[in-house]
Order: C-alpha cells, then structure tokens, then sequence
C-alpha cells in the first residue's frame, strides 16, 4: 500500500524581472509516492530547480496547490512553513556547508532550538557519521573534505530531524564519475533501508537510469513526458525525452558514423544497416544466430549496447544484413513480428 | 634618556603631560566611538542584507529608508558634519568641546561608512548557505546569528580594521574643533606654533596605532576563516 507525499495540481510560478515576467512553471501537475525515488529530469532552465523549491516552499508559488502529506503548503504562514521544512531534507549541487563549522557543527545545525540535550545530539550526530560512512571527520572542517566527503556531510545533516522526504537538488553533477556513483549508492541505500522517499532533479539521464524508479521530464516549465523509469526509457514519447536517452547508450553514436561516412558502417550493395532495439525481455532469444540459420542472411554487429534496467535488458544492436534482397526482407519480417524494433538506418 | 628626548624632540619634551594626555584622548574616543558606532553599523548592517530585494526579509521601504539615509550621511564632508551637529551635541552630550563632545559627532561620521562595511561583509555570505539554512527550518533571527553573523566573522572583522583606521584619522580631525587627541596636538604645537617634531611624532604615534589594528584585524581575520 503506497501513499501520496507530494502532490502538485497546476503550480504555476512567475518570476518578474525589471517589470518583464518569465513563467517558469506552467501548469506542473505530479505525484510523488511515498518511499520511491522519482527523477526530474530536464536542461538547465527548464525550472527543474524552481519545482523543487516550491515543494519546500523557498519559492512560492504563484497558482496551483503543493500537497506535503495532504497539507497544502501554498499560503501557509512562515512559522507552519518551517516546521514543514523541518520534515523535508534537501542536498544542493554545491553542498552549501557552514565553512566555519565542523563537521559536527554543520550536522547540529538544524537541531537548533529542537529541545534534545547535548547528549541526544551527540548520539545522533554519531549515527548519522556511521550512515553517511564518515565516522572518523567529526572534527574537520568541509575545507579539509573532498566534495564526495561534502555531499555526505550535506546528506547527514538533511537527515538530522529524520525528514520523510529528501530533495536532491543536482546533487551529484559538481563530482566526479566515481563519487558520483558512490553518492547515488548511498541515496538507494537510504531509500531501502529508511525507506526515504528521494526526488532527484537533475540533467543527466545516467543519474535517472542508475537510481530512480519514476522519471518525470521537463521542459519550459512543463511536464512533457512522465512515467516508469523502464517505459520511458524504452519507449519515450518525446524529442527531448529521446534526446537525453541518446545521451546514456552508445547506439546513439551510429548516426555520427553514418554522417561522417566511418568505414566501420560503409556498405556494400545490397547490405543494410539496422538498428535493432529490444524494448522487451525477447533479448534472450538467439535472434541474430536464427535469422542468419533461417534466412541465410548474414548479420555482422557492428556494435551493441544493452543495458539492464529495472531488471530488464534495454538497448539494441547495430547490425548489417547482408544476403538476397528476397532472404533480407523475410528476415526482416520475422524480426518485426518478434515485437523487437527495428530501424533501416541506411542502404548500401 | 631624557637628554636624548630633549635632543630629538626639543619642543615635545617640554609637553610631555599634554602630550601623553592626546595619546590618551585619541584611545578614549577610538574606543568608544568605535564600540558603539560597531553596535549600531552592526544593526544597520543587517537590517540592510535582509531586508534588500530577495533578502529573508524583504521590505524595500526599510532598505530605501535606511540606503538613502546612509547615502545622506555619508554625502557630508565630516568636518561640516561636525558643525552641522553642534546643537545636537549639547543636547546629547552636555558639550561640543572635549572628548565627550567628540563621540556623538564622530558615531555619527563613522556609522553610515561601517554600516556599508558590514552589509558588504555580510553580502559575501554565500546565498546557498542562506537557502540552505531556510531549506533546514530556521528562522529568521537564527539565519541572522547562525549564519550572517557565524559565516561572516572573518569578514567582519576584515571591514571592522578599515573602519578603526577611518576612525582613527576623524579624530584627529574632531581635534580642530576642540576635541583633543592627537590631532589637535599635532595641530595645536606643529602647526600653529610650528613645531615640526611635534607633528612628526604624532605621526609616528598615529602610524603605530594604525599597525596595531591592521596586525590585529589581520591575526584575528585568519583565526576565524577555515
């Protein structure tokens, strides 16, 4: 049985620069579960960070409602606000640490004022340096950590008050590939072990792939693609949607070759080059070996990239056929009808 | 050695007392001035940060007030200033002359330039520690302390060394007007009268009051930056 964390019905929010208005959302409708981690994914300006921001309330909306557990935070007054807050963490591309505060410091931070004893914060904050996997830098000050080593403090000090939901504003595109991974490792241990729900705003896809389960897109303000993170990637509906997918698999990279005319995709007469996409579990079946046996064609991959996504294979193949022009279209045929799709890329 | 201060400092050495006494003056009215004018900047100072467009307490006819009032101030040369306010002066400090009569005109002289000082400290604060002290659920007050004032020690302190040496230099300018100190020494013996040694060595004084703050501000700057 899930629930509902955040709801937003038609959030519009306008910003008014030197008497001009921008709107930067428009009409901004989503739902996000309890205990799920859901991707916002979308270029910069899209007003991704501007959506996270009205869920927490530093921006306001202009129009529409944002349900926070099935309260309306829209019109809420300041003091109701922040104990709102209080329950939602939020991480920030550049981590945003107290630079004159330790370690401790900067975890304590939010307990300000929260009534626990020297004691019980001293408790938590040691819990929490043995989550975030940081026992041993109590003491330091974010300028003597690295920025994996930043964002861990930062995720250690979103947690302090025990929020249901974490906001993860491009939490990871200041760090490098391998701290990156790392962080996103940490944000899927949280969520299964907390069973924190997580938002991830971000542009990068492989952020998207690697941990969420919900993906929504955005751009100029609005949703324009929303769905399951396998559906979406395997079937996306959109320019933009596919765009950012291209960015994550190789296959992407074949109409380079083809536009630079690389040796590796010249054709003979006669030959095709395909682009063999499994959007379904049919990767297990030894399509290519069959249709060569069967049709006597010949198929040479040129390369692949298959990927497993939520448990299931996504990506494809890039392959010429070779053969009778009779054999090719037969082998075509059955490839259609084997619920694999396929893609004439060029002609020989 | 008082054969060499007579040899060096002819004119000086037959002051000795008064001499002693404008060092004294010119540390009372630093002081004083300087702590209450650092109180009050400080306040200023941070009315202006939050309540400019987009701070935590955004109000514009607060900012304007304050932002113009400041320009007004500090729009007066601080030697008309000084005349200007010599009713104001009685009426607060009882006189216009004295070091009592200096440290009305002088807070007022050095408070609009601090004030300015402390909102470009306090503006240096990255506006991400802002946001994230609001995403955490703090309030405003503990925005202010927590982060402002915690973040902008360093800063402050920096812009709290100019200040004192600004400071420094009006009072040896009240001192035209009959406030004492240093300045009014050094213009009193070394320029009225003419007594060269008598500006040097107030010089020498001004220029190690100067050093002490600058080494101190510097020492303490890089003690709260991590």
């Amino acid at each position: 049985m899930t629930s509902e964390i955040i709801r937003t019905e038609h959030v519009v929010k306008t910003f008014t620069v030197d008497k001009k208005a921008h709107s930067v959302l428009k009409d901004v409708n989503l739902s996000i579960e309890t205990g799920e981690i859901f991707g916002i994914i979308g270029y910069s300006g899209a007003g991704k960070s501007t959506l996270v921001r009205c869920f927490n309330g530093i921006e306001k909306a202009n129009e529409g409602s944002i349900f926070f557990e099935g309260q309306n935070i829209v019109g809420l007054k300041s003091r109701e606000l922040r104990a709102i807050r209080r329950k939602i963490g939020m991480i920030f591309q550049q981590f945003n640490l107290m630079p004159s505060r330790t370690v401790f410091g900067n975890i304590a931070l939010p307990l300000k004022h929260s009534g626990l004893s020297k004691q019980q914060i001293n408790k938590r904050i040691t819990e929490l340096l043995e989550l975030v996997d940081l026992p041993d830098k109590r003491d330091a000050y974010p300028s003597q950590l690295s920025g994996g080593q930043k964002q861990r403090v930062a995720i250690a000090r979103a947690l302090v008050n025990h929020p249901k939901i974490l906001l993860c504003d491009e939490a990871t595109s200041a760090l490098d590939p391998k701290t990156t991974k790392s962080i996103l490792y940490l944000l899927k241990k949280l969520n299964k072990e907390l069973g924190l729900t997580i938002v991830v705003i971000t542009h990068e896809m492989s952020v998207v792939k690697e941990i969420c389960q919900k993906v929504s897109v955005l751009d100029k303000g609005k949703i324009i693609e929303h769905g399951d993170v396998y559906s979406v990637f395997s079937n996306p509906q959109q320019e933009l949607t596919r765009s950012f997918i291209e960015t994550t698999s190789a296959l992407g990279s074949v109409k380079a070759l083809i536009e630079t005319q690389s040796p590796v995709v010249q054709l003979q007469p006669g030959q095709l080059l395909l682009k063999i996409s499994y959007t379904t579990s049919s990767v297990s079946e030894p399509l290519i070996s069959y249709i060569s046996r069967t049709f006597h064609v010949d198929a040479n991959i040129v390369f692949g990239d298959i990927q497993i996504l939520s448990g299931n294979p996504l990506g494809g193949l890039i392959v010429i056929l070779s053969g009778q022009k009779s054999a090719i279209d037969r082998a075509l045929e059955y490839v259609k009808q084997r619920h694999v799709a396929v893609e004439v890329l060029n002609h020989g | 050695m008082d054969n060499v201060l007579q040899f060096l400092l002819p004119n000086v050495s037959q002051v000795m007392d008064e001499f002693y006494l404008s060092i004294i003056q010119t540390l009372q009215m630093v002081f004083v001035s300087g702590v209450i004018s650092f109180v009050l900047s400080l306040i200023i100072g941070i009315v202006l940060i939050s309540t400019r467009k987009g701070g935590i307490l955004a109000n514009s006819f607060v900012f304007n007030l304050f932002d113009k009032l400041i320009n007004l101030f500090r729009s007066i040369p601080f030697i008309i200033l000084i005349a200007a306010l010599i009713p104001l002066t009685r009426l607060i400090s009882g006189t216009a002359v004295g070091v009592q009569g200096t440290l009305f005109p002088l807070i007022v002289g050095i408070t609009p330039f601090f004030s300015r000082q402390i909102e470009s400290a306090l503006s240096e604060v990255d506006d991400g520690l802002i946001e994230s002290g609001i995403a955490m659920g703090l309030s405003s007050f503990q925005i202010i302390v927590s982060v402002y004032l915690k973040e902008g020690i360093s800063s402050i302190v920096r812009v709290t060394t100019i200040t004192v040496i600004s400071l420094i230099g009006l009072t040896a300018i009240v001192g035209v007007v009959g406030g004492g100190g240093i300045g009014d020494f050094a213009i009193r013996y070394g320029y009225q009268q003419n007594q060269l040694d008598a500006t040097y060595v107030s010089i020498i004084v001004l220029l190690i009051f100067v050093s002490i703050v600058q080494i101190l501000g510097t020492f303490i700057s890089k003690k709260t930056t991590h």
